[in-house]
């Protein structure tokens, strides 16, 4: 049995909690929070005058090397990664080789999860056969072995049929189908968002009315079928006032984003930085400051690392040829508090965004500070500055978009039931 | 040395693009080519300039035009020029960039001349190896040795560059060749004209500094310069036009549409033409209105400028 864990004079911070005082966690477990606790024998006290004691983070979509892309990232040292960005808790993309299809591969990624003693695992299913978009998956036993939710990952379900019946079907099992939200049709060929800066690289451009119109389309089909629908990494203030109307209309429909859709914006590209391609692609400083105001005013329901590890050799490339998707575990609350810093979120609406509601969305443990909860939680200081190095990130993903952005906030420590498994 | 200057503008170690450039260097860039013009046609050499260093022209996609003119240039100026083509289609163009890259740093090879199907591939190679790189041109990002010859040549026919009316027409979208001539046209004072069916003009380019015009009459009004693009066979096969012959119709360069702009204006084409789709023989060859063939004369003069200028560092580094 791990000793007991007292946190000293933290601030208490998540869903609801905002307190100053102690916390104390006994066999993996939350015992008491607020005030001046008594220190129990034996116990290890954690001194961290003004730093924040929140859950540890709900990352509700990132990439895993494992299995197939085992050369870009294994779940070990994904686990590493998330350790040292407070994340206890990610939920795993499917669009694996093989795809996460058959119940036997939900129970493995669990299962691996479990094995790292740092990180749970929370697998999404496949919502076609092979994320192929062309039959459905088993999303009833894929459902009953574990899986959170349904999504074909970095693929659009391109077919409007096959969306219909994957929202009606997975509502029989009371589960939710997340859409990256770009016409394939319309993005075809393209890898940067449509713009001046666009044509003056000549790099074929996507449309923002790419995202849009796959919103559209999907919340129709959910008002049709009355499935529940999840925008992934949303990123244009087009996509994001049709949510926000449909969420009025009293539709099952949520979305979240990502940090570099908030935090950055086309000009990252700049002279062809293949790091900071991504899909979607970073879109104008207007879609960026409509992101921020979703954020700000609820629309927008969780914050997702969107990670997505890449290696040298995918992104050494003409920047049209390069792998998109950018590094995220470790940047995840540092972004998140810059737009704290800077008065566009509270501090509490931004810690919910990154444990709270995406646990509410995924029917995860965690994410809240409740007596006799789990003890997953993420100590940090909200005001110590650092920068982001590419190729000195913890774990094995070294592509950042965010290569030399200097940020306030420092996690200190990463509990997972009660254990440290970071600082 | 042809140019006994003690300012020189340009000090960049690479020709990648001319966006960026100041018209200080563009401009010195113009009088340096010029005076190769003068040199070429009188018959001397200058054999000494490069001796000892090695150009090669790397090309991953085929293009006899402009490597034969720089290999000239290269010649003339005394380098040791050797070509490397890399056929894009039978293998990874990822690999084959990065790995060729290393075998080319291996060779100490001084000045590097790419071209690549890829926009930034020059870029990226930059990053790598040692050698000036000069771009000759990559995906429909930039070719900016073809603005610079094409500048050459307004400027000698024109007396001046700014001022003047171009208009720039056709598959504007898929064009390195228009990208960079707007970049260094605008910069030098002209105003700038795109003409093209929607469907080939790119997104926002009018941000950029240019009027876009959907209609060639309008388009050509009063211009000094009508510039005419390639219109390559694949914008048919994906849909961007329906056919060549209406193309031809609304967008070819005929002497009834020409008859429109100045009556000195002047015509170009990048080359290679194709006649009856984009231009009409008649314009093409007439010698009132078509400086084309002067085009592929500036084009040796300007690479011989952009060679000795991209020396200058390793030369001033020796002395």
């Amino acid at each position: 049995m791990n000793p007991d864990t007292l946190f000293s004079r933290v601030r208490i911070l998540g869903a609801g909690v905002d307190v100053l005082g102690d916390l104390l966690v006994r066999d993996g477990h939350i015992v008491d929070f607020g005030g001046s606790l008594g220190t129990p024998d034996g116990a290890t006290v954690i001194e961290a005058d003004g730093a924040v004691l929140c859950p540890g983070l709900i990352d509700m979509r990132a990439a895993l090397g494992e299995p197939g892309f085992e050369y870009r990232e294994t779940i070990a040292s994904a686990a590493i990664a998330a350790a040292a960005g407070g994340i206890t808790t990610l939920a795993a993309l499917p669009d694996t080789n093989p795809a996460i299809d058959d119940p036997a591969l939900v129970h493995l990624l669990r299962t691996r999860g479990e094995e790292t003693g740092s990180l749970t695992i929370l697998p999404y299913g496949a919502v076609t056969r092979g994320c192929k978009g062309e039959e459905l998956a088993e999303i009833g036993l894929l459902r009953e072995a574990g899986a959170v939710a349904f999504t074909d990952g970095s693929r659009a379900i391109a077919s409007a049929r096959m969306m219909r019946l994957a929202l009606s079907y997975a509502r029989g099992f009371g589960a939710r189908i997340v859409q990256h939200p770009e016409d394939p049709s319309l993005a075809v060929g393209g890898c940067a968002t449509e713009s001046e800066q666009s044509t003056r690289l000549g790099l074929p451009g996507i449309p923002a009315a790419a995202e849009a119109m796959m919103v559209v389309r999907d919340i129709r089909l959910a008002e049709l079928t009355g499935g529940a629908v999840h925008f992934a990494h949303v990123s244009t203030g087009e996509a994001l006032a049709l949510i926000r109307a449909a969420k009025a209309a009293g539709l099952s429909v949520t979305c979240d984003t990502a940090p570099p859709y908030f935090d950055l914006n086309e000009t990252s590209i700049g002279d062809f930085r293949t790091y900071a391609k991504l899909s979607p692609p970073l879109r104008k400083e207007h879609d960026r400051k409509l992101v921020i105001a979703a954020l700000a005013d609820g629309t927008i329901d969780a914050i997702a690392s969107d990670h997505q590890p890449r290696d040298a050799d995918d992104k050494r490339l003409p920047f049209a040829l390069a792998s998109a998707g950018g590094s995220g575990l470790a940047t995840l609350l540092a972004v998140t508090l810059a737009h704290v810093h800077n008065g566009s979120l509270s501090l509490s609406a931004a810690i919910d965004l990154l444990t709270a509601r995406p646990a509410a969305l995924l029917g995860a443990e965690g994410g809240r500070i409740a007596k006799g909860g789990v003890a997953d939680l993420c100590l940090f200081d909200a005001e110590r500055i650092w920068k982001v190095e590419a190729g000195k990130l913890p774990g094995k993903a070294q592509n950042t978009p965010f290569d030399g952005r200097a940020l306030e906030g420092v996690v200190l420590g990463t509990w997972k039931r009660g254990k440290r498994v970071f600082g | 040395m042809l140019l006994h200057r003690s300012a020189v503008f340009y000090r960049q170690k690479h020709l990648l693009a001319i966006e960026g450039l100041q018209p200080p260097e563009i401009g010195q860039l113009l009088d340096l080519a010029d005076s190769y013009v003068l040199l070429n046609r009188s018959g001397k050499t200058q054999r000494d300039l490069l001796r000892g260093r090695t150009l090669i022209n790397l090309f991953f996609e085929d293009s006899t035009r402009t490597r034969t003119s720089f290999e000239l240039a290269g010649k003339r100026l005394g380098a040791d020029v050797i070509n490397m083509g890399v056929s894009s289609s039978s293998v990874n163009k990822g690999e084959t960039l990065i790995d060729t890259a290393a075998t080319l740093n291996a060779m100490h090879c001084d000045l590097l001349v790419v071209r690549h199907d890829q926009s930034g591939a020059p870029n990226l190679l930059a990053q790598i190896v040692d050698a000036a790189v000069i771009n000759a041109g990559d995906g429909t990002h930039e070719h900016p040795t073809q603005a610079l010859l094409d500048a050459l040549t307004i400027k000698r026919r024109k007396g001046r560059i700014a001022g003047l009316t171009v208009a720039i027409c056709g598959d504007i979208a898929h064009s390195r060749v228009a990208r960079s001539n707007i970049h260094l046209l605008t910069t030098m004072g002209c105003q700038v004209r795109v003409v093209g069916p929607p469907t080939l003009i790119p997104a926002e380019i009018a941000d950029i500094g240019v009027t876009v015009f959907h209609d060639m009459v309008a388009g050509l009004a009063g211009a000094d310069v009508v510039m005419m693009l390639r219109l390559q066979r694949e914008r048919m096969t994906r849909g961007q036009i329906p056919s060549a012959r209406e193309y031809f119709r609304f967008y070819g360069l005929d002497q009834e549409k020409l008859a429109y702009a100045k009556p000195d204006a002047i015509v170009m084409h990048p080359g290679p033409m194709n006649r009856g789709v984009e231009i009409d023989s008649a314009v093409a060859d007439d010698p009132l209105r078509s400086v084309i063939k002067e085009q592929v004369e500036m084009g040796v003069a300007v690479r011989m400028a952009v060679l000795d200028m991209l020396s200058r560092g390793h030369r001033r580094n020796e002395s």
